[in-house]
């Protein structure tokens, strides 16, 4: 069917975590207002990836006419928009937001700007991965279709198209759920859509070329003050030392004396 | 008998505690270095340290360390060295040859707290990394990137560990083994000194300069230093991939193929073969319907034009030696479906025995000696009654057979050791090595001396004790002790 597709990512910047021995985690600040991001390294949110891999594929298959990918974030989202540009996307957009608006842009603030977008650019898809890996928030997507009063097929992990409505299987907690929605519609991209394509060199090079638009939420007419407001961060308990025991019954004992059994 | 060996002669054989006072004074002195909780003695923490993935028995050290940085490796290795204290370098623990048991007991140098990835120039297509990364780390690092490390040898391996073996994968036959790839190391030598093989930082494509330390140390297993940091060769990832696969007659008619397809020039990236016994496990363990006969799995990378012709060629090519049921494709679905008895493989073998262990062996011979030696090799398995399904890097004249055997049957055990060491010769006989990719270890010492001859290893066993006259680094590996060569003369 022909149509854009706006490809939106949710926060572009998310704290790659590191899927490492914790010898050095991602640290909270001193005065507990948040996490160190400095010298961290930041990479595209792996669900956003896959919203982008199945975008491109769908105008491979030649069933949307282009994708543009959208982020929101300081200047490095631009590095973002790029691998998203090298995967296939045909151009990108850069919506500016830094400093302390950066801190505080949550999904709310982000649903609306790319509600903006989307009626702006008269989009006829926004895909979107289904959560972020640093806030793990899961509300952008579904925020954004009732912003636009659009369907949502959320936790995405197969999409067809069957004429003018889009039939998707959802990942949900008993299973499989599939359901049939109408075109407008909000889609977030589950681990199991499809596996996104690496950016080879060559198309690294050919992606320069690609334009990327800059705008900030106010030529949106957005408002990103946030109504909420973060009292405090703090890292889970250390885990402290185990105790060994001798018998089973030196066992239960110490189970009955912590209040266990 | 230092004191050291004393104190460990007597705690092994519990004449004392370990709480013994000797003991625990370097212990404690290893604590400063590196810290109270860096240093461990628990039973199953060492017993971890003392096995990888062969069927060599566990060879637990008497402690482990994890250090932080290198100047806690020198500080620690200068330690052992006043003390004579052997010491083991660890990555992942997922090598095949022994490479890591404590032969003379010491202390393990697990260096996986040390996880950086350093110093990545994209434009110069280099990085370099500590001990801790492993490949698959680092290609997730670089996957935005553009570029990738492709040297893969199965199981995801510290890449300085890979340094240390000599690494190769199924991608060697275009983009080369850690040999070509590695062009800088940062060692901790047997006495404490840090050296840097090409000078600190340094990283040309390619140098003149000096004695090419780098490629001394890279397979010498931990018996020369401990690699601390090492600076890779990268490579641009494929524009795009296509996989194929070919069924063939005989062995010949494969290995045949193989060699026209790298004289057409053809960049292929990787050749595999699977034999018919591999195949048929393949089938039944994954429930596929692969003909039942010699296989080769190719796989070809390069922009979408130039992939059209590289398959156009090979199939060309496979097709006037007799291969059929030619089939490729592109899509990264439908290639993992083409390849997936060839991923399978090592579980598929395993699982044509359960409850046996399984073990590869590693020779490489000249391409064109690789059928003969196949062919050998296939009928001593049938005469001696002995499970071993083959996949190889048919590009590189590498194999591997997959042989399965019962553990607890003692004669099976003892055909299996003649029979790879019968197999070893026969590659040896036919120009070749004993061991294509995955090192010397524990096993294979004697072989070693046979391929190379009395004066290569009497000038190998001469570099071994400039760099560590006390025989600290990782002692019993690689090279027979001295005292026995001696005595061969």
């Amino acid at each position: 069917m022909d149509g854009q597709a706006i490809e939106t990512q949710g926060r572009s910047e998310s704290l790659s975590r590191r899927a490492r021995i914790a010898d050095r985690p991602i640290r909270v600040k001193p005065d507990q207002s948040g996490v160190v991001t400095d010298g961290v390294k930041h990479s595209m949110n792996p669900f956003c990836e896959i919203a982008v891999e199945e975008a491109v594929k769908m105008k491979e298959k030649k069933l949307i006419k282009e994708v543009v990918a959208v982020s929101c974030g300081p200047q490095q989202a631009q590095e973002t928009i790029r691998t998203a540009l090298a995967m296939g996307a045909d151009r990108g957009i850069h919506v500016e937001v830094t400093g302390k608006d950066y801190e505080n842009l949550g999904p709310l603030q982000v649903a609306k700007i790319f509600a903006a977008l989307a009626k702006k650019e008269e989009a006829q898809l926004v895909i979107l991965g289904k959560q972020a890996i640093d806030d793990d928030c899961n509300q952008t997507g579904q925020m954004t279709a009732a912003l636009l009063d659009w369907p949502q097929g959320t936790f995405a992990s197969e999409v067809t198209m069957e004429g003018d409505k889009l039939k998707v299987v959802r990942e949900i907690d008993g299973g499989l759920e599939t359901i049939k929605i109408n075109i407008p519609a909000v889609l977030t991209a589950d681990l199991r859509l499809n596996t996104p394509r690496y950016a080879t060199l060559p198309n690294i090079m050919k992606a320069k070329k690609k334009k990327i638009a800059n705008m900030k939420p106010a030529d949106l007419s957005v408002d990103i003050v946030s109504r909420l407001e973060v009292l405090k961060v703090e890292e889970p308990p250390q885990r402290e030392a185990g105790m060994k025991v001798e018998t089973v019954e030196d066992l239960v004992a110490k189970l009955k004396e912590g209040g266990t059994i | 008998m230092t004191c050291i060996t004393l104190f460990r002669f007597m705690i092994k054989n519990k004449i004392i505690g370990s709480q013994f006072l000797g003991v625990e004074n370097v212990l404690s002195q290893f604590k400063s270095i590196c810290g109270e909780d860096r240093v461990s003695v628990g039973q199953a923490v060492r017993e971890q340290h003392g096995r990888d993935e062969s069927m060599h028995r566990c060879c637990a050290p008497d402690a482990v360390v994890f250090p932080h940085c290198v100047e806690e490796v020198s500080a620690l290795a200068k330690l052992c060295h006043l003390y004579n204290v052997p010491m083991i370098p660890f990555g992942t623990g997922t090598g095949l040859e022994g490479g890591v048991g404590a032969l003379e007991g010491g202390v393990c140098f697990s260096l996986r707290n040390m996880d950086k990835i350093l110093d990545l120039h994209m434009e110069d297509f280099d990085v370099t990394v500590e001990p801790g990364v492993t490949r698959k780390t680092l290609n997730t690092y670089l996957r935005d990137t553009g570029l990738w490390f492709p040297v893969d040898p199965g199981a995801d391996a510290s890449l300085c560990g890979m340094a240390a073996t000599s690494a190769s994968g199924t991608n060697a036959v275009r983009y080369g083994t850690m040999r070509e790839n590695v062009l800088n190391l940062e060692v901790v030598l047997a006495d404490g000194t840090i050296i840097h093989t090409a000078g600190k930082g340094r990283r040309p494509r390619k140098t003149a300069a000096g004695y090419n330390l780098t490629n001394l140390f890279v397979g010498s297993e931990g018996t020369l230093g401990i690699i601390t940091k090492t600076t890779l060769r990268l490579y641009g990832i494929p524009e795009a991939m296509v996989s194929a696969v070919c069924t063939f007659p005989s062995v010949q008619t494969a290995v045949d193929s193989t060699v026209q397809i790298l004289q057409a020039g053809v960049p292929i990236a990787r050749i595999e073969f699977l034999d018919e016994v591999m195949m048929d496990a393949c089938n039944r363990y994954s429930s596929l319907s692969y003909p039942v006969n010699p296989t080769l799995f190719l796989e070809f990378h390069g922009s979408e034009g130039s992939l059209e012709e590289q398959v156009k060629t090979t199939e060309a090519i496979t097709q006037s030696n007799d291969g059929s049921n030619f089939q490729w494709a592109q899509d990264a679905e439908t290639r993992n479906r083409l390849w997936a008895a060839r991923h399978n493989a090592w579980y598929a073998a395993q699982a044509l025995r359960p409850g046996c262990k399984a073990y590869s062996t590693d020779v490489c011979v000249p391409l064109s000696q690789l059928p003969q030696i196949i062919v050998e090799t296939k009928e001593d398995l049938i005469k001696n009654n002995l499970t071993g399904p083959i996949a190889g890097h048919v590009g590189d004249g590498n194999f591997h057979c997959l042989m399965v055997v019962d553990p607890n049957d003692k004669d099976e055990l003892h055909r299996l050791h003649a029979f790879t060491d019968r197999l070893a010769r026969r590659a040896l006989a036919l120009d070749g090595t004993c061991t294509g990719e995955h090192g010397v270890g524990l096993g294979k010492r004697s072989l070693l001396q046979e391929e190379l001859g009395c004066h290569t290893i009497h000038l190998m066993q001469s570099l071994k004790y400039t760099l560590d006259p006390k025989n600290l680094m990782n002692p019993g590996k690689v090279l027979l002790p001295f005292s026995r060569e001696s005595r061969q003369g």
